[in-house]
């Protein structure tokens, strides 16, 4: 038993060894307080906002959010804006509809029930107007990326200068939390690139923050409601297990043996 | 199918009976003589019924409104974690039921190993549940697939390929399964018709299962074979039910965890990114319950010996019955078998590890070895075992180690000296 109980503890310090030393080669990502991580985690609806406003002026350029719709954004557990205002935002989008009785397509405004306009037509056409790379759609892109909201945050806030003898083509970056440094993004952030409506101070640092947070509510766009139903879910659950222990405690008194 | 006759009190009731006895069927589940020092490994077989269950239900649901077709597989998967009522919760609890399922087999399992439930008279009980665990993988294998994301597509292409390796036929083979030349939509539907297939196969052996274990009645701890009903058994009704009943909510406390707080750790951030032929991801990993017998498959050089390495690790689960010589069942008897029990759980553990690295330097070798002496525990350890290992003695009956003269003795008194 004796020899046993060394071999275990070898293999938990050489486990334990090989994921530490894992851990030593992974870069740390920049860090800060998100308000939807937790039990009782939720969306700051004013972050959300500031970041549904700099995903419309600085990213959606380029990178599609195809699964949103405009109605997603007054729905519950979202950036909440007013149904007006959700509406006012879908018109300011021009749509290609039809085709109509004629036989052609035209453009209207945008309605609630449009999906988020797409900045380009197909993948070829994203692809040809940004040197071959294809901006991926955003929807879901922060459960597609190993590190999640710390990774897209400090991705944002991670350009830099290549270091000595990192040679870098034409139209391609160098960012310290890109996997294999590279990135065929430029630099979108700078401080006061948009005007905030709230007046909150568009550092680098705020708006990487807000837009992050805007991507994470796209990809779980129930998150809210997840965890609300999760708590009460394992609060019921755990006052039933003791319940149930108790009785179970209580049948088996008929019976010398121990549960 | 019970050892004693039963005739309902109903007048109506009798006259159903004589025709369908399913009330007969009813009250042997309820009466069922359950050795009563089963311990809480033995409450994982209603756990995983349970798990099944859940599997097929939140199935049908995801099924109305998935869609089985390549270009639009991502999107109807997507819907419905956005615009189907609850559908998150559904998807997130299929997802996640399949590795509560494999938590909760891979204890059964292990549970099995370490009490020597699958000795005489239970070997059909566990050939049985070998056939369940192999299809159980290849329900999850299809299953992961069908999301069509980046690790669905190359994981079906990896896998499949696999069968490329049998000897002349393998290439066709690998087209026939593919339904062309790649992986792509005719692969996708007929996996998804086979995963929508398969769990009722396992519903059906699940049966059969529970079948085979009711005619010669459950193992238990100590091991030894107990006249039924007696003393040392109780009926199923109520004492096993509130037993499992109390152990599979502890069960959904964890898996409710999962599900509600972190629905995503367990699967590959890459299968939310959609399927890509041109682009193949930086590591190809199938899910962590498949990772043992995916370390088994790359530490062999040759393609071919390595797909048979793999079967073979699983296949040789079945003829354990006849591998283990030993007469002993429980492990509790078997001094050195124990030792060698907590090796073997250990080496399937760093299995896994490695299956998850890449197979490259000290990974590669560390696998190597472990697979080794995998087969060595089974091959070797085993059989000799039976031969070499002074066995404790074994108690008579259930009751008799709390009333002494057996190993446990010593426990039995501390618990006697603490009523007292």
């Amino acid at each position: 038993m004796k020899n046993f109980l060394k071999i275990i503890l070898l293999i938990f310090l050489f486990s334990g060894f090989s994921f530490s030393a894992q851990a030593a080669e992974k870069i740390e990502y920049l860090k800060t307080d998100w308000s939807f991580k937790g039990l009782f985690g939720k969306f700051d609806r004013a972050s959300l906002q500031r970041g549904y406003q700099v995903y419309t002026e600085v990213c959606s350029s380029c990178h599609s959010m195809k699964y949103l719709s405009y109605r997603n954004l007054s729905e519950k557990g979202g950036p909440e804006f007013t149904v007006e205002q959700a509406k006012a935002i879908a018109a300011s989008f021009e749509v290609k509809d039809g085709p109509n009785a004629d036989g052609d397509m035209f453009t209207r405004p945008g309605r609630l029930s449009d999906k988020f306009v797409m900045p380009y037509d197909n993948v070829q056409a994203a692809q040809a107007a940004n040197g071959g790379a294809y901006p991926p759609d955003m929807s879901v892109l922060v459960k597609a990326r190993g590190g999640g909201v710390d990774y897209i945050y400090s991705l944002l806030q991670g350009y830099e200068d290549p270091p000595a003898g990192v040679t870098l083509d034409d139209g391609v970056y160098y960012n310290k939390y890109m996997y294999g440094n590279k990135i065929k993004m430029a630099n979108q952030l700078s401080d006061g690139l948009v005007e905030y409506t709230d007046g909150t101070s568009a550092t680098v640092e705020q708006m990487s923050k807000d837009v992050t947070t805007f991507l994470m509510w796209s990809a779980e766009p129930h998150l809210e409601t997840r965890h609300q139903m999760g708590f009460k879910a394992i609060v019921y659950l755990i006052i039933l297990t003791i319940l149930v222990y108790f009785s179970m405690k209580k049948i088996w008194s008929r019976i010398e043996t121990e549960v | 199918m019970s050892d004693h006759e039963y005739t309902p009190k109903s007048k109506f009731g009798k006259w159903f009976n004589d025709r369908l006895p399913l009330l007969t069927l009813a009250n042997h589940l309820t009466d069922y003589p359950t050795p009563k020092n089963l311990n809480y490994w033995w409450t994982f077989g209603g756990i995983l019924t349970f798990c099944l269950i859940t599997q097929i239900v939140t199935g049908l649901v995801l099924a109305m409104h998935y869609i089985a077709h390549a270009d639009m597989a991502f999107d109807s998967v997507e819907h419905i974690m956005r615009d189907v009522n609850y559908g998150w919760l559904i998807r997130y609890i299929h997802a996640n039921g399949a590795s509560m399922f494999f938590l909760a087999v891979y204890i059964h399992i292990f549970r099995s190993l370490f009490y020597g439930s699958y000795k005489a008279p239970r070997e059909i009980i566990w050939i049985i549940g070998i056939i369940i665990y192999l299809l159980m993988m290849a329900a999850a294998f299809l299953g992961y697939v069908l999301p069509w994301g980046q690790m669905s597509f190359w994981g079906a292409t990896v896998i499949t390929n696999l069968f490329s390796a049998i000897p002349l036929v393998g290439e066709g083979i690998v087209t026939w399964l593919w339904g062309g030349y790649s992986v792509d939509n005719p692969t996708l539907t007929r996996f998804f018709t086979l995963h929508y297939l398969i769990p009722f196969l396992i519903l059906g052996l699940v049966v059969l299962h529970i079948w085979a274990l009711h005619v010669p009645g459950n193992n238990n701890p100590v091991g030894i074979d107990i006249k039924k009903p007696s003393k040392d058994t109780v009926p199923f009704h109520p004492y096993i039910v509130i037993k499992d009943g109390f152990a599979l909510l502890m069960f959904m406390i964890v898996f409710a965890f999962f599900v509600f707080y972190t629905p995503n750790i367990l699967g590959h951030a890459d299968n939310y990114i959609e399927a890509n032929p041109l682009v193949t991801p930086a590591h190809i990993v199938p899910e962590w319950y498949l990772l043992p017998f995916y370390a088994i498959l790359r530490s062999v050089p040759d393609k071919l010996l390595g797909v048979v390495a793999m079967l073979s690790a699983i296949l040789i689960l079945a003829a354990l019955p006849w591998l283990d010589t030993s007469k002993i069942r429980s492990a509790v008897f078997r001094p050195l078998y124990r030792q060698f029990y907590w090796i073997l759980v250990a080496d399937v553990l760093i299995l896994g590890y490695v299956g998850a690295m890449p197979a490259e330097g000290l990974y590669l070798l560390v696998a190597r070895v472990a697979t080794a002496y995998y087969f060595l525990h089974f091959l070797v350890v085993l059989p000799l075992l039976g031969w070499k290992e002074k066995t404790l003695p074994i108690p008579l009956s259930i009751t008799e180690p709390i009333l002494g003269g057996s190993p446990n003795l010593a426990t039995a008194k501390s618990k006697e000296s603490l009523k007292n």
